[in-house]
């Protein structure tokens, strides 16, 4: 194929649309997450509302050409409000044949797929395990294929600029961004100012990746086009005036670490040992130690932990990081935190499965072991984002809650939060309520477990203060010296104490709220965490649908808001969508007595609106 | 409590805790105690700016006996809490207390990575070569053979030297003691105090219960003279009752051996000069052992490096967030922004 000349073509008005949902998939070499990125800003530029979906390889470098090393990014965008990152892709670019194979189930039908078919050789099909080649058969009849010779396109587009044939085909996914770029009227000119920064050490790079990226997108207006492939527009949304940006999970949970405690005006030390999907927030911490933040990677999960709570103990906020396994090793040390009344944030970027597990999936089943799992009776409070950018408010939250109530919080996160990103109003950290300020002071009286009336916690009382001098410890201490006691009786005393103390948090927090339909129904569907969009969408198209359904998330898992059990007794049926087999669920049932029912996943992957649709109408008709 | 007005002076008394103390009567742990109290008199040290963070076990009570902020934590896991509690403020002096168990079993990985961190702090090893607090099954520094009730037969595992791990794990600073010497072990824990970065010190202590005077080989009186070695920087290497007895390097070798001064033509000549900052040097001292050997006390190796916090970030002392509203706002908006 030549080299397409940028002669427009009498172009068709462009069909609006409301909203879309783009995949871009090819080999984990390909660039597919940094295109999708891109896409990302531009969408936003544009002034769509939009949700993302990296879905990377476990794999840090697979064999090229093989199923297993697709990687893959996600953009839904509208001219609505975008609450997840779509269903199933209106249009799949896919790199290679094993890109193809991947993504095709997840696929619309008449969803337009853009090839490169000069990725598509022999040895890439074998290595995707298709028998013939899919472009010269039926299979892919439901669809609109768009086969293009992507990598000569780009190997001409290219060619002025020196590149060794490996480096010129890189610039592959550039040429891929153009062609999407022309297909949905995007501006090309941040994606280039990137490049040049990006390669501003060469700038032949740079050039080359624009060449390419201008070249897609010329290919798109140009003759070469098939004509019943149109451009389309999908019109700005409404949004909330401000000033706005994207985030991903990572970085507002980051973010808000920072600025809780700023508001609390303590020191933040970060203390975390690497594992996926979690490191992340120990690497976009340790960019910000200009704001104060110390970070610390441990030994290992249990130096992590450790090193958080000698830091609280000595008069900072100490927050560590991790994912379920790792979270399992802290739960000794979480528990001297209960005990000695600290203050500590624990994050869990959850992931699937026991073990090990699926480190790159998503999955929301470390509920049980935030809520119940750590020796005794050990009440901790825990609470769960529900999105990106709703990572900030609550990691802010969480400092505040643990500072105030001298208590250990965990805060759930998980793959899929981490890694996505929306975009998010930015708050004026001015107009930020401050914490008030918790150091203990008084030395008449004092021990180290006298309790504050209201929230019950105990004093806070760094090292440096002369006549404050006290010792704690994990053995169990007396109510009224703080010295160590096995008394049986105070022991019954201190464990109540410490419940009642968590319990408390209920009251100092909002009461559950229902995010879409009436307080009062025939269904409710409850759910916490990063299911909040599926959820969201599904309920408002059952509503849409004249049905009576309404949509409850939570953020606050323990202690439960008190007005829940008011609010689910309400309705005749609850339905709990969980990415796990039915933790809250168990806690619902057993708090609440409410018969709860489940729908339950756990293949790594988001609900799809429709399933909880689906689930929310088979309930209704029974 | 209230605030008690403190003579000028304190004295080792002011430096001790109202608590009762617990341990087994006999045991080394007073001893250690009493001569850690001593420490902190001579030192004057400040009590409000002083922490006692130990792990679990018999030894790892000794904050609750202290007057100064204390932390008893978990199994193994002082030194974390204590490297933390150095993240936030790096101008608290702290002293870890750790068993043999408690800092070379279950927290063996923490004790090789704060050596190696080099944090400014004290590091107590009471080493007793039995677990205590679950009473005495064998230890990691148990001799091979050791009866315990987990080891009706024997234990077969190869014990592991305390000081020579240190050393392995780059600490800058490796000393032992005696529990019962109360001269040596405040002159040695008054060292380790002075010493910028992690100070390691092994003291050997007497569990009377389950592994009494499984160091008398070199602790009784009446020999210790013969079986230990007091080592001092710019010091000849002598020992012995009689002061005749010395170490010298054999010749074309890097073994060391006892030479008797006045025997064989041995002359004070002969004998090796003590040098803390060699560390082939303190690797050679820290493996002598009874019988051919004395056991080598006192500062084995001391050779300063920075230390952790020197390169901590922010060392803002006590609490306070070091950034501004301004700060913040600006690094929410870092990177691509738009108005809507
Ligand atoms: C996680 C955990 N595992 C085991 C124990 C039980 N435990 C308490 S102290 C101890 C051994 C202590 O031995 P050592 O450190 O030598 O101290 P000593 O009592 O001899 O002073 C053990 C195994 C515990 N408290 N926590
Ligand atoms: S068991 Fe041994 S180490 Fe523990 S207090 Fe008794 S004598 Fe001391």
């Amino acid at each position: 194929m030549n080299v397409a000349p940028a002669v427009p073509r009498p172009q068709a008005p462009r069909e609006e649309l409301e909203s879309v949902t783009v995949r871009f998939a090819g080999d984990s070499g390909d660039g597919m997450q940094l295109t999708g990125s891109q896409f990302t800003l531009a969408t936003a530029l544009a002034g769509n509302d939009l949700a993302t979906f990296p879905d990377f390889p476990a794999e840090i470098r697979a064999p090229a050409g093989t199923t297993y090393g697709v990687s893959a990014f996600q953009v839904n965008f509208g001219a609505r409000e975008i609450r997840t990152s779509g269903d199933a892709p209106d249009v799949l670019v896919a790199m290679n044949p094993a890109a193809l194979k991947v993504n095709l189930d997840d696929m619309c039908t008449g969803g337009l797929i853009f090839v490169d078919t000069g990725a598509f050789t022999k040895r890439n099909l074998q290595k995707a395990t298709f028998d013939d080649n899919p472009l010269e058969d039926s299979s892919l009849a439901k669809f609109r294929i768009m086969p293009i010779d992507m990598s000569a396109q780009t190997l001409g587009a290219v060619k002025p600029y020196g590149l060794s044939n490996k480096e010129a085909l890189r610039c592959k996914n550039m040429w891929a961004l153009g062609l999407v770029y022309w297909l949905y009227d995007r501006d090309i000119r941040p994606s280039a100012d990137w490049l040049r920064q990006k390669f501003a050490a060469r700038p032949e790079l740079a050039d080359a990746n624009i060449a390419a990226m201008k070249a897609g997108h010329a290919f798109g207006e140009t003759a070469e086009m098939p004509g019943e492939i149109s451009a389309y527009t999908v019109p700005p949304a409404k949004i909330e005036p401000g000033e706005y940006r994207a985030v991903t999970g990572t970085e507002a949970l980051a973010w808000g670490l920072v600025v809780g405690a700023h508001l609390a005006d303590l020191k933040l030390v970060f203390c975390s040992y690497p594992i996926t999907p979690a490191s992340a927030v120990l690497h976009t911490l340790a960019n910000l130690r200009q704001h104060g933040v110390v970070t610390f990677q441990a030994e290992d999960e249990i130096a992590a932990v450790g090193a958080a709570i000698g830091a609280s103990f000595a008069g900072s906020i100490g927050v560590t990081s991790s994912s379920g396994p790792g979270i399992a090793l802290k739960g000794e040390a979480i528990g001297l935190a209960i005990a000695t009344e600290l203050p500590l944030v624990v994050i869990n970027s959850q992931r699937a499965g026991p073990s090990t597990g699926m480190p790159t999936k998503t999955e929301q089943s470390d509920l049980y072991q935030a809520v119940y799992g750590r020796n005794g009776d050990s009440p901790m409070s825990v609470m769960a984002a529900r999105s990106p950018g709703d990572c900030f408010e609550v990691a802010v939250e969480a400092v505040r809650l643990s500072t105030k109530h001298m208590t250990p919080v965990m805060l759930l996160s998980d793959g899929y939060i981490a890694n996505a990103a929306e975009p998010w109003r930015i708050p004026d950290v001015t107009g930020l309520r401050r914490f008030d300020r918790m150091f203990h002071k008084e030395i008449e009286g004092f021990h180290p477990f006298i309790r504050h009336p209201e929230t019950l916690a105990r004093p806070w009382a760094p090292p440096g203060v002369p006549g404050l001098e006290h010792r704690i410890g994990g053995l169990e201490r007396d109510y009224d010296s703080g010295d160590v006691s096995y008394d049986p009786a105070n022991h019954q005393r201190m464990t109540d104490v410490r419940a009642a103390k968590v319990e408390l948090i209920g009251r100092d927090i909002p009461p559950q709220n229902v995010e879409l339909g009436s307080d009062s129904g025939r269904l409710a569907i409850v759910g916490w965490g990063s299911t909040f969009g599926s959820i969201n969408r599904a309920v408002e198209n059952l509503i849409d649908a004249g049905l009576e359904v309404a949509h409850i998330h939570l953020r606050h898992i323990w202690p439960l808001p008190p007005n829940l059990h008011t609010l689910l007794d309400s309705y005749d049926k609850v339905l709990v969508p969980e990415m796990n087999s039915g933790q809250l669920r168990t806690v619902l049932r057993a708090e609440y007595l409410v018969p709860a029912h489940g729908l339950n996943k756990v293949t790594g992957q988001p609900f799809r609106i429709s399933e909880i649709e689906e689930a929310a109408r088979r309930l209704l008709e029974d | 409590m209230s605030a008690p007005k403190l003579p000028e002076t304190l004295t080792a008394k002011d430096y001790a805790s109202d608590q009762d103390v617990r341990w087994c009567p006999g045991c080394g742990d007073y001893a250690i105690l009493k001569g850690v109290l001593k420490t902190l008199a001579d030192l004057q040290v400040p009590r409000e700016k002083t922490v006692f963070i130990s792990g679990i076990g018999c030894a790892a009570r000794f904050p609750y006996y202290v007057s100064t902020y204390g932390f008893h934590t978990i199994h193994g896991r002082a030194p974390t809490i204590a490297t933390g509690a150095k993240l936030a403020n790096p101008e608290l002096d702290i002293w870890v207390v750790s068993g043999d168990g408690d800092a070379l079993s279950i927290g063996g990985n923490h004790m090789l990575h704060i050596l190696r961190r080099n944090p400014n702090m004290q590091i107590l090893l009471f080493n007793n070569q039995i677990y205590g607090l679950t009473k005495g099954q064998y230890s990691p520094t148990s001799k091979v053979g050791t009866r315990s009730p987990s080891t009706p037969r024997g234990s077969v595992d190869s014990p592991v030297s305390a000081a020579q791990f240190a050393l392995g794990a780059n600490a800058r600073f490796v000393a032992r003691a005696i529990d019962t010497d109360q001269k040596h072990l405040p002159e040695t824990l008054k060292r380790a105090h002075t010493h910028d970065g992690a100070s390691f010190v092994e003291i050997f202590q007497n569990c009377i219960v389950y592994n009494d005077g499984v160091f008398s080989a070199f602790t009784e009186r009446a020999h210790a003279a013969d079986t230990q070695i007091h080592v001092e920087h710019g010091k000849p290497l002598i020992f012995g009752a009689d002061r005749d007895k010395g170490l010298r390097l054999v010749p074309g070798t890097l073994d060391v051996e006892v030479v008797t001064i006045g025997d064989n033509g041995f002359t004070e000549k002969d004998v090796m000069f003590h040098d803390e900052t060699n560390h082939w040097l303190a690797a050679l001292l820290a493996a002598m052992e009874p019988p051919n050997f004395p056991v080598a006390v006192g500062v084995l190796y001391c050779d300063p490096a920075t230390p952790y916090e020197a390169n901590f970030p922010q060392n803002t002392p006590l609490g306070g967030s070091v950034t501004s509203n301004d700060d913040l706002n600006g690094m929410l908006r870092s990177g691509h922004t738009w108005t809507v």
